[in-house]
């Protein structure tokens, strides 16, 4: 069933504006049962296992069941994404379990100024990008032989 | 229990539609799509625009993960770096036997590196040669390259960062950003012939359809996935290479409005972990690992191999030899009884293991080492393909002690990756470049104001994410360019509001005229589901369009009956049935996937060869020509138009020119 929702921990968000698993899926599989203050995976074979749901989630309430035609039951792995860093569980079918962390980003969530001191367009009509000076952007192939 | 005659959707779509509003937007540019391309777009135009310009993009996910690099990428495979960017033109034209866009790929290469700086100062960590830890490209940090193209990062947050950088852009200009609205549809204008006006979508959230006027339209909604029958058929059909959600609505689109396309034969079949799918290229570039048939013989130094490859000249005795053909050699193990095809992780990590030995590395900075090596091996399936670690996990596959298969997947359309299908577009207006090669606006197709990039973009591959984002700059900025020339231009819509909206939720008033005259609304002669629409195309593409169960073959005959299915499905999408606003998703989605699947095969048809041996197989013209089309051979494009005017198909041969020796 791919991702899946634990009934203990799931909150619905509260009923807030946002549900944090909705807004996330990038395949539209997420949604709110309200009546039960629930979220579930609404078409489970279109999941793609991206784990996008399981990441956001504010409860720790989404993991993943590997796929049932293809992955003996048992494996596991699971994630806990930080600000700066993820760290991974992954349990085997016999038990064993490893641990990895790994950099997330470099900069905080939210601090991007994309044009903070870049420079604004030049000429429209050549084909420079408005952060690029000459240089190899301006190559010809004549020029790169 | 209650009979199950009624839709189960949570949020129901509504067949009364005078109880469903239209909202109608104008603006300059729209862009289309929430990828790494589209996010480029966002990214450059506003630097570009008249100033007071009105800009929006709508994506029908959420921008923060939408697009092929939504769960995060272990590498940026296009970074040129102490390269050169015509090199970059021979390795990719070598790769795709020798049919691109030199143009479109050279100009990629110059620009490509702007946009791994901008990322890294954004905030994605990219790996550095030890000696140079912390710093940045342009401060001469050193990359840990793969391949000669290729760099490493830590990517999990990759789509993250670059549709924060995005979102923050359009935030600073004022435009607006829509997520989760479908677009399905682009618009020609009423008046002025072949130019592009606008575009009609939903909400998947609320009943309301939009409809947006734009002059110049940027369409970058990936390529298509879920097109032939995936080797696995059930839940696990969610597990394919590309991202799912990728239904080829980019392609169909633009056709439909009458883009002309090309190289639509080209698909990528890639060859990954079999089942989950988790990349290869680590293994095969970082950790030096070889391929293995059954009987653990490398085979692609065989004699066999060299003699396979020779048939495919020069393409298969380059240095690189082309994916195609790697899957050539290792379809023709299969078939001759020599598979599985084995990744012999265990013995490439040992080796880096008793290298370090050899050199006298004690047992604690070894097992220190070893740590390293284990956690570097993992990363490239968690920053990507966290199912193939699922799959690794469920069966107790540890690298280092044993070897994985290694599967050709059912094959995929897309522009951006090794493959390079789509919309002809016009190249920079530059003197080098060819004059039927230009018209005036790079990236813009053949309709005027409507623009495409990354998967969008056909006959130049080997983009990847860095080379989408770029190209979508590069869009943007001719965007800009054709709003400017065109400033007195004001779109306007052959069809009203209300015809428009009728037609989008067509599929909803379908469903609830017929739903209850069964028992069980999956079962009814009167519709037609989008699940079981899509189940049928990949069964038919399957077995007459050369999918993976006939090994990738297929012929004349066999494609005038996949055709004949094709178009009885397209008259069965008039019966579409969708009880939800998610299903009213899958509905428009699969009808974009059989459209670009009937543009592939008609393409399949028409090239009397085979181009892409181990991607697909004419067993009627089953060799590769590398006459040029004067001489009646193909090495030439393949380009094809739908005339939305008579809804007619032309497919025709175009020039090929070779522009770096």
């Amino acid at each position: 069933m791919p991702s899946f929702v634990n009934p203990e921990k799931c909150d619905g968000c509260k009923g807030g504006e946002k549900t944090a698993c909705m807004y996330i899926c990038p395949n539209d599989l997420m949604v709110l049962n309200p009546d039960a203050m629930r979220a579930y995976n609404q078409e489970p074979d279109q999941c793609w296992e991206c784990y996008s749901c399981v990441k956001i989630c504010p409860q720790g309430a989404i993991e993943v069941r590997h796929y049932a035609d293809l992955a003996p039951m048992g494996g596991y792995v699971q994630p806990m994404r930080g600000t700066d860093s993820i760290m991974w569980t992954i349990k085997f079918r016999n038990g064993n379990t490893k641990r990895f962390k790994f950099p997330i980003r470099t900069t905080a969530e939210g601090s991007i100024k994309p044009y903070a001191g870049k420079p604004e367009g030049g000429n429209l009509d050549d084909g420079l990008l408005f952060t690029e000076t000459a240089g190899r952007a301006t190559l010809t192939p004549a020029q790169d032989a | 229990m209650a009979l199950p005659n009624k839709p189960n959707w949570e949020l129901l779509a509504e067949p009364d539609l005078s109880k469903v509003p239209v909202v109608e937007h104008e603006y300059d540019a729209l862009i289309v799509g929430g990828g790494m391309a589209a996010c480029g777009t966002a990214f450059e135009i506003g630097k570009w625009m008249p100033k007071g310009s009105k800009v929006a993009l709508v994506d029908k996910a959420s921008l923060e993960r939408s697009g092929a690099v939504a769960q995060g990428l272990s590498a940026i495979n296009t970074y040129i770096g102490e390269n050169k960017p015509s090199d970059y033109v021979r390795m990719v034209r070598n790769d795709l036997m020798g049919v691109v866009r030199e143009d479109l790929i050279f100009d990629l290469g110059r620009h490509v590196d702007d946009s791994v700086h901008l990322f890294e100062e954004w905030g994605l960590p990219i790996w550095k040669k030890k000696g140079s830890e912390g710093k940045k490209l342009v401060e001469g940090g050193e990359p840990v390259r793969t391949g000669k193209w290729q760099i490493m990062i830590n990517g999990e947050s990759y789509k993250c960062i670059v549709a924060e950088a995005a979102k923050a852009a359009l935030a600073e200009m004022g435009y607006d950003l829509f997520e989760r609205i479908f677009i399905v549809k682009l618009l020609l204008d009423a008046n002025k012939p072949n130019t592009i006006a606008g575009a009609v979508g939903f909400s998947a959230r609320e009943n309301k359809v939009h409809v947006f006027k734009a002059k110049a339209m940027m369409v970058a909604c990936g390529g298509a996935v879920n097109i032939f029958r995936p080797r696995t058929t059930d839940e696990g059909k969610g597990r394919a290479w590309y991202p799912v959600w990728n239904a080829g609505s980019t392609y169909t689109m633009c056709m439909q409005v009458g883009a002309e396309m090309t190289m639509m034969e080209n698909r990528f079949t890639p060859s990954r972990f079999k089942d989950g799918y988790g990349p290869v290229g680590a293994w095969f570039l970082l950790f030096k690992a070889t391929v293995t048939n059954g009987k653990g013989e490398h085979y692609v130094k065989s004699d066999a191999a060299k003699a396979e490859l020779a048939k495919y000249s020069p393409y298969g005795q380059a240095a690189v030899t082309p994916t195609c053909l790697r899957n050539h050699l290792m379809l023709y193990e299969m078939k001759e009884g020599r598979g599985p095809i084995y990744m012999d992780t265990a013995a490439a990590l040992n080796r880096f293991l008793e290298e370090k030995k050899a050199a006298g590395m004690d047992e604690k900075e070894l097992k220190k080492y070893w740590k390293e090596l284990e956690s570097e091996a993992w990363e490239d399936f968690l920053d990507m393909s966290v199912g193939q670690a699922g799959l690794w996990a469920s069966m107790n596959i540890e690298p280092e002690k044993v070897g994985s298969e290694i599967m050709p997947t059912e094959p995929y359309m897309l522009g951006s990756h090794s493959g390079c299908c789509g919309i002809w577009v016009s190249g920079p207006d530059e003197d080098w470049v060819p004059a039927d090669y230009k018209w005036g606006y790079n990236r813009m197709t053949t309709v005027n104001g409507l623009f495409t990039a990354g998967d969008g973009v056909g006959a130049s591959g080997h983009k990847f994410s860095s080379g989408a984002h770029a190209e979508g700059r590069i869009a943007a900025k001719s965007m800009a360019k054709y709003v400017r020339d065109n400033a007195g231009f004001k779109p306007t819509l052959k069809q009203t509001a209300e015809e428009l909206k009728a037609e989008i939720y067509k599929p909803v008033v379908t469903y609830y005229e017929h739903y209850q005259k069964t028992t069980h609304e999956m079962v009814n002669p009167n519709y037609i589901k989008p699940r079981h629409m899509m189940e049928r195309l990949m069964k038919y593409t399957d077995e007459y369009g050369g999918g993976w169960s006939p090994y990738y073959m297929t012929n004349g005959k066999l494609l005038e009956i996949a055709m004949h299915h094709l178009q009885l499905l397209r008259e069965d999408s008039e019966k579409m049935a969708a009880g939800g606003l998610h299903e009213l998703l899958r509905a428009w989605e699969n009808l974009h996937r059989i459209w670009c699947v009937e543009d592939h095969l008609r393409h399949i048809q028409f090239r009397e060869e085979s181009r892409y041996p181990g991607f697909y197989y004419r067993g009627d013209f089953n060799n590769t020509s590398d006459t040029d089309m004067d001489q009646g051979g193909w090495k030439c494009f393949v380009n094809s138009k739908y005339n939305p005017e008579t809804g007619e198909w032309s497919t025709f041969k175009k020039k090929l020119h070779t522009i770096i020796a």
